[in-house]
């Protein structure tokens, strides 16, 4: 189990790990409060000003499975892998104009979460009841995925073992993350991620300036990587029955549709996430929320630089059985083993700032979006962050679980799923923020609509795709085609149909239902 | 103008047949890689300054 163990590596891994364990209970005592009422357990009493809010989302956002996945696709494919930035650029300008508005009018009414505020703009439960339930399902894979990237970094160290063993250390670990986050709830997150963000960055900083120095600057890189995909291309080609591989380092014109949809559909999804919003509405102010639309492409900037690491790994001929070990490989080639361990303990820390926090805005919307209203709906604030504590243990050992007995591809076709899903809740968020135009019910068979198409459209013939060409083989309808020639993002394609199915019955159906904000409620001091 | 120092580059990056080219290279980086990175950082700016305009 240890004999490969690479132990000065280990050794440094484990030094950080015990480090933000400490924090983690001794942040308890941070912006100290009672940490019995939900508000602070789980938003932090929103008095996160800027800075903190910056490195909270920060490192709620750029995940652990980034940091592997991303690069993994540029190692694999090439350009494609990219999406990411194009991704990061078009959703801060966004976030500009919309959660300014969304934080005042949940700091007004006592928002905590996004079924809350759909409740108290449409007063239609059932529809709480779909955003937050979709709010859950696309959370729980992605929490289980921090715990694939927790995974690979471990037996990057030379942890090997069997059976029951083979999960011990990332059982540990969340064992660990659970008691803390039960202890400190957001604050336990928001002062880890302090050390989380700090170390990505200098482990970007001395990737991108010693490992090129390694390789013979930029230019040889991108060459050598130019050579490997054309041999992958080549060896495709040259197999019976011939594939065709699309990899390359710009994007073969197939991709050109996928590419931008991917970015478009992916963005509009981010902020709908619990753990997004968790990290958005503890803000102190409208303006730390805008002074971080600024601030965190910094973050999608590093993100763009961690993408090129796929490159650098394919010219510094890493062989891994799995894409996902590239960047632990590639590591492990440049760093000297102390230097190495540091990488790792950034990239777990990496797992366990967002696990927190998502499992913390799974459990907030547990507790208010279903519990509450469906089951116990005179609870006190009290009451309130029992349940959610002990709902967020629940949902770290799910994602245990998940991992233990579900096969890792299984759980990222999931997280796939899961943004196809997420997104399905953006008409009822981001139109209900600037017209109540839309009435509940029509928004309600929208989501239902949407939920049905993008996981209809996911269900291909050899495993379950992305993207689907915008032509459809519709039973009683017949061959529909849309004459555009590209795929498309199904999350895109759903949220439309969603989108026009919410728009055309809210002409029929009307609300009279209550709504209990007012135009004044979504401006803050400053836009007011 | 606001709206326009906010979403122009948003169009840019959506609009990938635009950059989808490796020459000209930037320290070897093709221009595929380095004008991306370069527009988040004026995405950023952009930002910055609409928010500058919005408040005079």
């Amino acid at each position: 189990m240890f004999e490969h163990l690479n132990v000065v590596a280990a050794a440094v891994f484990v030094f950080f790990f015990a480090l933000v364990t400490v924090l983690g209970f001794v942040a308890s005592r941070w912006k100290a409060a009672d940490l019995n009422s939900i508000g602070e357990w789980g938003l932090g009493g929103r008095r996160f000003g800027p800075w903190v809010t910056w490195f909270l989302l920060g490192g709620d956002l750029y995940t652990a499975y980034t940091v592997i996945a991303i690069p993994a696709v540029v190692y694999a494919i090439g350009a494609y892998g990219f999406f990411a930035v194009p991704y990061t650029i078009i959703i801060y300008p966004f976030l500009y104009l919309t959660m300014p508005r969304l934080w005042a009018v949940s700091h007004k009414h006592g928002y905590m979460t996004a079924g809350d505020f759909v409740l108290g703009r449409y007063g239609n439960p059932w529809l709480e009841l779909a955003v937050a339930m979709t709010g859950i399902l696309a959370t729980m894979p992605y929490i289980a995925l921090q715990l694939v990237g927790l995974e690979k970094v471990i037996s990057a160290l030379g942890f090997s073992g069997a059976g029951v063993m083979a999960h011990a250390p990332i059982t540990i670990a969340f064992v660990i993350l659970a008691l803390y986050t039960y202890k400190s709830g957001l604050r336990a997150p928001a002062m880890i991620a302090f050390v989380k963000d700090t170390m990505i960055y200098v482990f970007v900083i001395a990737a991108v300036v010693v490992i090129p120095y390694q390789l013979g600057g930029f230019g040889a890189i991108f060459a050598a990587a130019q050579k490997a995909f054309d041999a992958k291309i080549a060896a495709g080609a040259a197999a019976t029955p011939a594939v065709k591989v699309a990899a390359g380092l710009t994007l073969i014109p197939g991709q050109v549709g996928p590419y931008i949809t991917l970015a478009i559909g992916s963005a509009m999804a981010l902020f709908m996430y619990p753990h997004a919003l968790t990290g958005t509405l503890s803000a102190s102010s409208g303006r730390a929320i805008r002074f971080n639309t600024m601030t965190l492409p910094a973050y999608s900037f590093v993100l763009g630089l961690i993408a090129l690491l796929g490159v650098m790994a394919l010219a510094a001929g890493v062989k891994v059985g799995s894409p996902q070990d590239a960047v632990p490989q590639l590591v492990l080639w440049a760093f000297p083993d102390w230097f190495a361990g540091f990488c790792f303990a950034a990239i777990a820390l990496g797992a366990l700032v967002p696990a927190a926090v998502m499992s913390i805005g799974a459990a907030n919307t547990f507790t208010r979006n279903i519990w509450k209203p469906f089951v116990h709906p005179q609870m006190t604030p009290h009451e309130e962050s029992v349940v959610a504590k002990f709902v967020s243990l629940i949902v770290k050992i799910g994602a245990l679980l998940v991992i233990f007995f579900m096969p890792t591809k299984f759980a990222l076709d999931l997280q796939l799923l899961g943004g196809v899903w997420m997104v399905q809740i953006f008409p009822a968020m981001i139109f209900g923020l600037y017209t109540r135009w839309f009435s509940g019910s029509a928004l309600l068979i929208g989501w239902a609509s949407g939920m049905i198409v993008g996981t209809a459209l996911a269900w291909g013939d050899t495993a379950w795709v992305p993207v689907h060409a915008l032509k459809w083989d519709l039973p009683l309808i017949g061959p529909v085609d849309l004459g555009l020639g590209f795929a498309a993002y199904n999350g895109l394609t759903a949220v439309v149909v969603n989108m026009v199915v919410a728009m055309l019955l809210s002409l029929v159906l009307r609300s009279k239902a209550p709504d209990e904000t007012s135009p004044s409620d979504f401006l803050d001091a400053e836009a007011a | 103008m606001r709206y326009l120092l906010l979403f122009a580059p948003c169009v840019v990056a959506l609009w990938a047949p635009l950059y989808n080219v490796v020459e000209p290279r930037a320290f070897g980086v093709p221009f595929f890689y380095w004008f991306q990175l370069l527009l988040v950082l004026v995405s950023a700016i952009g930002i910055y300054l609409a928010d500058r305009i919005g408040k005079a």
